[in-house]
């Protein structure tokens, strides 16, 4: 988890390449419908069926290869239940509220911390998010289970906490502002 | 004719209605009510653009949230599966040229669903009964949020549809297998065998191979049908045993006896929610819509369809992925096991960009074929399904990995560049391409009154419904989230785009409703409702 690529990175790559992804089917689909009314050559060997079948199957595998390679939390997320961790943070839910160990959760930059969300009651999501509302992670918070996700930061910066599945009408109220401080990045 | 003359006539009062068949009432029945319904869901998805523009102070977060969880039921069950099922009630005898195993359980599928999503609907108007489509457990149950009552006519509204499903579901599989009186007798379990894909399966063992379309008993289509049918009956008893068990709950707080909600593990319940519910986003309506491009191919061009074989394969391949995809819904719950994030979340979910990619390129080289073409608006509209399914699906299986799922889940990039494109553009344009392309055959030659408004509604749809997701995912890409309210007005951008484009959805819609009463008439309308006399095992008139 040495990598400086967050969120906002990941993003902006899945923007880039998605972006490019449409603009191209929508080119091929308008250039389809141009010439499907036009006379021309219309026969299609099959080489180029199992040619776009092998495109296919590379492309789905492959995104996960590059994606399990390429985004520092996979490797965590998947086989990180026994990693240790320099913080750990216990916080409950119930009744639409999330409650903290204390105000402010004060998390350093470059090691990894542990978040247990435990809820009391209902389904809830448990997301940290920037100021200007872009989401750090996210992960769902089921009662009567652990709910542990851990996380590196790599920058100073002020997070919000803010409930990230549906539990009824209140669930949109359920925010804590500027709830986790990251400090100690020298970069 | 003077407008007015049209509006009551019908263009050129080529519209008879008294001439139309009990079959052909009964699909247009269907229709009619899948198109009010579907109208239900599209003004319900404005007020909720418009809401997420800014609050709507008039309308309170309860009701909100009780649109919320209206919309998707409504559009789902009250609009697709009526169209969906009219259709096929239609074309499977059509396909297979015999009548219909039971006309008068078709007409009780139509009426429960009908009735059931009126009565789902009207209690979450009123009550504001909003545990969502996704119910995860035990929010469905809560009653400091809801009141059990509430919970118990919405689920009496979902169980009258699942019957009207089950009742489907057993005429189609009838209609398969049955022999009409006085027609030569139809092996039904060989045509059940045939139509599930077993005889292909046992031939691989047997070393048997067929060759031609004729060594199949069963028509491509009918396969694609028969294959999303297995997920619909599954899918119909997930949903019925949910609400069954959601209903016990209800009726023990109705009677004073409460049941702890904790006794039902929250991540049994929702693998076993989600594993049933993907039988519809995952299952029936990626089968359901591959037939349906294979048959529109094949009756636009008049040729058989390219490489028929995978096509039946890809089918088979797709019923079965269907019961193993759900995982990827449970990407972001750390409690469930990494395997079934890996193999079912990623691996098996990422054979839908395959049997999908697949349909889509039979399709294109079938219609390829046989060029040049008539742009119709059967051909035009079909193409935009495709494109739809072709930006939608690729947008599912980015977010149905692990590394990007823990920074796109239950964001807006879920329910619009995946969710909302892969219905509107890729589903409801598929559909579309049905009813213009069924429109003379269940009318008897019915004239479409504007060409002109045809073309609109399929620019206005396009554009919008393709518009809409964009933007919605773009605001999910900087951090919007679904199901939930911002006061502030942290996304006012996108969602002003957002809402520009839905109007163009809603304007689409009010264009093609126009079109079709002026081309039957307030008169032929109406008479869609009356009793044929003609005999209900004809589906055309003779």
């Amino acid at each position: 988890m040495k990598s400086a690529v967050d969120s906002n990175t990941v993003l902006w790559g899945q923007t880039i390449i998605y972006t490019a992804y449409v603009l191209a089917i929508m080119a091929l689909m308008a250039w389809f419908a141009y010439n499907i009314v036009r006379t021309g050559p219309s026969k299609i060997k099959p080489a180029v069926f199992y040619a776009f079948v092998a495109f296919l199957v590379t492309t789905g595998v492959s995104l996960h290869i590059i994606t399990y390679n390429t985004i520092p939390w996979t490797k965590v997320d998947l086989h990180g239940k026994n990693t240790p961790t320099a913080q750990q943070f216990e916080i409950t839910v119930a009744d639409h509220k999330f409650q903290l160990p204390s105000e402010r959760l004060d998390v350093q930059c470059g090691k990894l911390v542990e978040f247990n969300v435990i809820s009391k009651d209902l389904t809830y999501g448990f997301g940290l998010f920037r100021s200007d509302n872009s989401m750090v992670f996210q992960m769902q918070v089921i009662p009567g289970h652990d709910n542990i996700i851990k996380w590196n930061f790599l920058k100073n910066e002020v997070l919000s906490i803010r409930s990230t599945e549906y539990s009824g009408p209140e669930g949109s109220q359920m925010i804590v502002k500027d709830a986790v401080h990251v400090t100690g990045c020298t970069k | 004719m003077s407008f007015v003359q049209t509006l009551i006539g019908g263009n050129k009062g080529s519209f008879k209605p008294e001439s139309l068949t009990p079959m052909q009432k009964l699909t247009l029945r269907y229709v009619v009510v899948g198109l009010v319904y579907y109208a239900f869901a599209a003004i319900e998805g404005m007020i909720m653009r418009i809401y997420q523009v800014k609050p709507i102070s008039f309308i309170p977060p309860k009701q909100y949230f009780g649109i919320l969880t209206a919309h998707p039921l409504v559009g789902i069950f009250g609009s697709t599966y009526m169209l969906v099922f009219g259709a096929f009630l239609f074309l499977v005898p059509m396909l297979l040229k015999k009548p219909l195993w039971s006309f008068k359980l078709a007409n009780w599928t139509w009426g429960l669903i009908t009735v059931g999503t009126f009565t789902f609907w009207l209690d979450g108007f009123i009550s504001h009964y909003a545990p969502l489509y996704t119910l995860y457990w035990p929010l469905p149950a809560d009653f400091n949020v809801f009141h059990p009552l509430s919970g118990a006519i919405f689920i009496t509204g979902i169980a009258l549809i699942m019957v009207g499903t089950l009742l489907f579901v057993l005429n189609i599989f009838k209609t398969i297998t049955y022999t009409p009186d006085g027609a030569a007798p139809v092996n039904g379990k060989l045509m059940l065998l045939d139509s599930l894909g077993f005889t292909g399966l046992f031939n691989l063992f047997r070393g048997r191979r067929r060759n031609q379309e004729e060594d199949y008993l069963t028509p491509l289509p009918i396969v694609a049908i028969a294959r999303g049918t297995v997920d619909t009956l599954f899918n119909a008893l997930i949903i019925t045993g949910t609400g069954v068990l959601i209903l016990i709950y209800m009726i023990a707080e109705l009677m004073g006896h409460s049941l702890r909600t904790s006794a039902i593990d929250a991540l049994l319940y929702k693998n076993w929610f989600w594993w049933g519910l993907d039988l519809i986003a995952d299952g029936l309506v990626l089968i359901y819509v591959a037939g349906v491009w294979y048959l529109l191919a094949m009756l636009i061009t008049g040729k058989k369809l390219f490489m028929q074989k995978w096509a039946r394969a890809a089918l088979a391949l797709e019923m079965v992925v269907s019961w193993t995809v759900w995982s990827h819904h449970l990407l972001s719950d750390q409690s469930q096991p990494a395997i079934l994030k890996v193999v079912s979340g990623e691996m098996v979910t990422a054979f839908e960009l395959i049997t999908t990619g697949l349909a889509f390129f039979i399709t294109l080289a079938t219609l390829w074929s046989a060029r040049p073409l008539k742009m119709t608006n059967p051909l035009k509209f079909l193409i935009g399904g495709l494109l739809g399914f072709a930006l939608a699906i690729p947008a599912g299986i980015m977010q149905a990995d692990v590394g990007l799922n823990r920074i796109l889940h239950n964001t807006q990039w879920i329910i619009g560049p995946h969710v909302h494109v892969a219905i509107l553009v890729g589903l409801t344009m598929t559909l579309y391409s049905v009813v213009y392309f069924l429109l003379p055959i269940l009318t008897n030659g019915a004239e479409l009154w504007s060409q002109k408004l045809a073309n609109l509604h399929f620019w206005l749809h396009l554009l919008g419904g393709i518009g809409m997701g964009g933007f919605m995912g773009m605001a999910g890409l900087h951090g919007m989230l679904r199901r939930t309210i911002y006061y502030n007005g942290e996304y006012e951008g996108y969602m002003w785009l957002a809402a520009l484009s839905g109007s163009l959805l809603l304007i689409a819609l009010g264009v093609f409703l126009f079109n079709i009463v002026m081309t039957l008439g307030l008169r032929g309308a109406i008479g869609v409702f009356k009793k044929s006399d003609l005999d209900a095992r004809e589906l055309l008139p003779q």
